[in-house]
């Protein structure tokens, strides 16, 4: 992402929008700025501004004159008055910012938009976690605080070394440059998202290993971790297997993503024996 | 996507939330995914919700992009369900959000009727949830639970600011621009209903939810925490 600087009027309403704190009134050029280091090509200003166009002469004149008068301007916080963003075309590896971090850009390797898992969300017709398994999400960066893959790899190669296997239809694990090992392509180790999920999914006997684990490698990745657990509830709704670990461990378990059964496979070109395993475990 | 499941607050502040979203799985379910997604936006609707949305698109208020500027005494805070049914054109995740539970029942109960075959998510508190599945006598599938934020957590601000940010998962709502509306609202400078609406235009799919926005603004701008 990029400012005009012929458009833009330094109004600072843009220094607040940005997630990562990443935008700026240069004091030399008097411009808003983008440090692009920080900046993760969320696209949070540019889509999430409202936009007018109004002659940047015009606007620079009447703040100034307000400004001289002390009079407080109140405009909108949310408003752009010059339309001064203007997005760059990213090329490799700056594009995989945008990825992690646009959530209206789908990714390619799962085609979900957001960060592109599914986890339990379709477990109704994927099958992703059976009974007797469960799903970790482990997600960097969120929220507001961002991430670099190199922080990630932290934790994908420990878990890797405990025999743990990444999902496949993972944005994170399709970068990775050797999967058995958990190691991330070494060209965007260095690139900053917004936020990103690796994905497993362990026997239940392996819940409180993998928690405390995660806890260990949390020390050492600048950024907080967010963790999700799934679990397949039994055929009356019921989950009595994984919570009482987790609350053993001493998580408070508030809030939760509940899947109520209601997908069905309807694909024509679906495996009939996926077909018939999942729409009877929907029941 | 984790969008919905770590917002921040405990387990009684999701009193008014309840995220209802549905979902397409790629190789299972996608084809022909888009008239029953456009079908279940305009099924919510009827039982008021407080946003809808969906991933690629956005929510019920969004941002403009050619603001006239008289805007700025006459601003839009209305949402718009039927631009969001009417701009649904690809297949991606759709999310009505309600703020009470029988309206978050009856529709569950409306969606399980319609038999879209899509894959649907309640997203709030473990009780809550619980609950609208019973009201709707379908047993839960599967949970995705929260733990929470750890690690580096000293990098995170104060809660109510957590609160209002995190009701955009994908953190396109800023703590900055949180704590500015907290603060604006402290000052007098614009009301809890303003300030909910201006966090709502930034969220990209749908899901933020001004009523509990408005909810949290106040309190905060009283100096509680909720």
């Amino acid at each position: 992402m990029k400012i005009n600087p012929n458009k833009c009027v330094a109004c600072g309403n843009c220094t607040y929008v940005c997630p990562m704190g990443a935008i700026y009134i240069d004091p030399v050029i008097h411009r808003a700025t983008i440090n692009r280091d920080e900046c993760v090509e969320c696209y949070s200003c540019y889509n999430g501004l409202s936009q007018e166009h109004l002659n940047p002469a015009f606007v620079r004149f009447v703040r100034k004159t307000f400004q001289k008068l002390r009079i407080r301007f109140d405009p909108e916080p949310d408003v752009c008055p010059t339309g001064a963003f203007e997005p760059d075309e990213l090329t490799w590896p700056r594009v995989v910012r945008r990825a992690f971090s646009d959530p209206r850009v789908p990714h390619e390797s799962t085609g979900v938009h957001g960060r592109g898992t599914e986890e339990v969300k379709t477990n109704d017709v994927s099958g992703r976690v059976k009974v007797g398994e469960v799903g970790f999400t482990i997600e960097f960066g969120r929220p507001g605080v961002g991430v670099r893959f190199r922080d990630i790899e932290k934790m994908s190669t420990t878990l890797a070394r405990a025999g743990v296997a990444f999902e496949k239809k993972n944005p994170v694990t399709s970068l990775m440059s050797d999967i058995s090992q958990g190691k991330i392509r070494e060209d965007i180790l260095d690139e900053k998202v917004l936020s990103a999920i690796l994905e497993i999914k362990v026997p239940v006997a392996r819940t409180e290993e993998i928690i405390r684990l995660v806890k260990e490698v949390e020390k050492e990745v600048d950024t907080p971790v967010a963790l999700g657990v799934g679990a397949r509830c039994d055929e009356h709704g019921e989950e009595n297997v994984v919570a009482p670990i987790l609350e053993k461990m001493g998580y408070n378990l508030a809030r939760a993503k509940t899947n109520i059964g209601l997908g069905r496979i309807t694909n024509v070109e679906a495996p009939p024996q996926q077909v018939q395993e999942t729409v009877g475990a929907a029941k | 996507m984790t969008n919905t499941l770590h917002r921040f607050g405990p387990a009684e502040s999701f009193r008014d939330d309840y995220v209802v979203f549905a979902i397409a799985s790629r190789g299972k379910n996608e084809q022909g995914a888009l008239p029953k997604l456009r079908r279940f936006l305009e099924m919510a609707v009827p039982f008021k919700p407080v946003n809808l949305g969906d991933a690629v698109h956005g929510g019920a208020l969004r941002p403009c992009k050619s603001l006239n500027p008289t805007s700025h005494w006459n601003r839009e805070e209305k949402p718009d369900f039927q631009a969001v049914i009417n701009g649904l054109d690809s297949q991606c995740t759709v999310a009505a959000v309600f703020d009470n539970r029988v309206a978050a029942e009856d529709f569950v109960k409306a969606v399980r009727e319609a038999e879209l075959g899509l894959s649907i998510n309640i997203s709030t508190s473990i009780d809550n949830a619980e609950q609208c599945c019973f009201a709707a006598g379908i047993p839960r599938h599967s949970v995705g639970y929260s733990l929470g934020f750890e690690g580096k957590t000293e990098k995170l601000p104060d809660d109510n600011v957590m609160m209002l940010s995190t009701m955009c998962g994908h953190g396109m709502v800023s703590h900055s621009l949180a704590k500015k509306m907290i603060d604006w609202v402290k000052e007098g400078r614009r009301t809890p209903e303003q300030a909910a609406s201006y966090l709502t235009r930034f969220c990209s799919c749908g899901i933020f939810n001004p009523s509990r926005a408005k909810r949290i603004l106040e309190a905060a701008s009283h100096g509680e925490h909720i």
